[in-house]
């Protein structure tokens, strides 16, 4: 089989051409960069950087983070997928356009603007710290910035595949006597989860190399508040490039992880569908 | 979905049978909410904190915090970065989705992969890969040192991490439209004997206009507000390397809260205006792209 299927149309080589060397040169020889200069550092140092203590924390912490974030993201983008998909009430198409807004925000805008909401003296803040809840400064206020910057991946995600599920089977299955909790499960929850599941991934993706909007609120102690991305500015601001690229290269294979579960995630979601109109 | 208007929506609501009891009313009630409450405090609290702070000291003081000299150089470097970057995106993007679109061939699908890679990585190896390249102890720090040409914390590594980050949404926007629309009046034009040029900027690029001005209006918002990566390439040089999101960060960890917010606002009215034409193009179209 050749390479190309033949076509009428001109231009493939031109464009094919152009796609792959600015992709080259952009993208891909960069990221080998990365990964050659972490071959060539020497292999005790890069265990020494993957593995210290400082590391291993914030694995934890930028892992932990984003699955609850992705989690909180995938209960309540649910609800507002359902809300806007199912619901008409007025400013609706209003809400509907501003889910998109933590993905046009600029990051430093959305993590100042978090942080003077949420610090001791902010808006929500103010009330919370009476309780002894501190949410700036600590790994609360990190799991709310990650929620906020994953919440429009859920929401997509969710909202044409909830617009697919098929009312007739609902109603019919209510007729038939079916409850709200049992229509919800056998009919709805099918349809959807391979998208829920798709905007989970992605939001947890996100989450995990976020930088701009977690360093705000994050308060950024050692151990305790420091996500990895932060850890790999530092090293590199201490010149440790070997070390900084490691730590890179370890983000980069979950990285990798990430987009080739998305992607059987979305295949899943194109099988379920074609399955249920044949 | 969002190209129809509410009313045919709220009819298709209306029509829905069994519906209309008290459960119904409370699970609406509930619904709607909650979304909004969620939304309130994660997104619209923040969202108002920016204009609130910026305008609490009167508008004297808003408008005070452009006139130093170092915000208004941050605002000259972010416009001149996305001067450059967003053009080589748009024709990158048009490149990409003609060969992707219009053609069948092997690793297609591995090729898209690879164009989407950017949004998977992490904002700091964005950066962090061309530091590895062009740093002072990079692959070609010395012979880029040797001929006194700066890369890194200069103008060029500000605009090559931009590049990178923003380098998918052109592309992703105009794949699936293009994909959508078929080949067939291409074919016909071509068949009619115009060259491909032509066909191109008669045929296509009409078709394709709206789906363009939304991935070049995103990638222009994404461009303008880029910060991790350009964090790690800039240096923080005031009033030479400092882009806007970097400026910010100064003003604010100087606890200069006024002027920080007052440019937050600017980037937020972008994030809007970048919203607004988007809902625009979606009605205009009656298309919304599935991520």
């Amino acid at each position: 089989m050749a390479f190309r299927q033949p076509s009428i149309l001109p231009g493939f080589g031109l464009t094919f051409g152009f796609t792959t060397f600015f992709l080259g040169a952009i993208v891909l020889l960069p990221l080998t960069a990365l990964v050659v200069r972490t071959a060539m550092t020497d292999w005790n140092h890069v265990l020494e950087v993957v593995f210290s203590a400082r590391a291993l924390a914030s694995y934890r912490l930028s892992f932990g983070a984003s699955l609850l974030a992705a989690s909180i993201n995938a209960v309540f983008g649910f609800i507002i997928a359902w809300t806007l998909v199912r619901y008409d009430f007025p400013g609706r198409k209003i809400i509907d356009a501003l889910i998109d807004m933590p993905f046009a925000l600029p990051t430093a805008v959305s993590g100042i603007a978090l942080t003077a909401v949420f610090a001791h003296n902010g808006w929500f803040g103010q009330y919370l710290e009476p309780f002894g809840i501190k949410i700036a400064y600590t790994w609360i206020g990190i799991v709310i910035a990650l929620t906020l910057i994953g919440l429009p991946f859920v929401v997509r995600s969710v909202q044409p595949a909830l617009a697919e599920v098929q009312r007739d089977l609902e109603d019919a299955a209510e007729t038939l006597g079916a409850g709200r909790f049992y229509v919800f499960r056998r009919i709805i929850l099918p349809t959807v989860l391979p998208a829920l599941a798709t905007g989970f991934t992605m939001a947890f993706a996100r989450a995990v190399g976020e930088y701009g909007s977690v360093i705000f609120i994050a308060g950024n102690l050692p151990l305790k508040t420091e996500i990895t991305p932060l850890l790999i500015v530092i090293r590199l601001e201490e010149f440790d490039y070997g070390g900084a690229a490691a730590l890179g290269f370890v983000m980069l294979l979950i990285s990798f992880v990430m987009l080739l579960t998305i992607n059987l995630l979305q295949a899943w979601g194109r099988r379920r569908l074609v399955g249920d109109r044949r | 979905m969002a190209g129809h208007g509410s009313s045919a929506h709220a009819a298709e609501l209306a029509s829905r049978p069994g519906r209309d009891g008290l459960m119904s009313a409370l699970a609406r009630w509930a619904f709607i909410s909650v979304s909004l409450a969620f939304l309130a405090a994660l997104l619209f609290a923040p969202l108002a904190t920016v204009f609130v702070t910026a305008f609490s000291r009167g508008l004297g003081d808003y408008f005070a915090s452009f006139s130093d000299s170092d915000t208004a150089a941050a605002i000259k470097l972010t416009l001149i970065t996305a001067a450059i970057v967003v053009p080589l995106n748009t024709i990158f993007g048009l490149a990409a989705s003609w060969a992707i679109a219009k053609f069948d061939f092997k690793g297609k699908s591995f090729l898209i992969t690879l164009i989407d890679l950017p949004i998977a990585v992490s904002p700091v190896i964005s950066g962090l890969v061309y530091v590895l390249l062009f740093g002072l102890q990079g692959w070609f720090g010395a012979w880029l040192q040797e001929h006194d040409i700066s890369i890194i914390f200069a103008l060029p590594g500000i605009v090559l991490a931009t590049l990178f980050v923003t380098f998918p949404y052109v592309a992703r926007e105009l794949i699936p439209l293009m994909e959508q629309l078929g080949n067939d009046e291409e074919e016909a034009a071509i068949t009619l004997g115009a060259g491909g040029w032509m066909t191109f900027f008669r045929v296509t690029l009409p078709k394709i206009r709206w789906g363009l001005v939304y991935g070049v209006i995103l990638c222009n918002a994404r461009a303008m507000g880029e910060f991790g990566a350009v964090s790690v390439v800039s240096g923080h040089i005031r009033g030479l390397t400092n882009t806007m999101p970097l400026h910010i960060e100064i003003l604010y960890n100087e606890y200069a809260f006024v002027s920080a917010f007052a440019v937050a606002s600017l980037l937020t009215l972008l994030a809007v205006v970048t919203l607004v034409i988007k809902t625009l193009v979606e009605w205009r179209t009656g298309y919304r792209r599935r991520r």
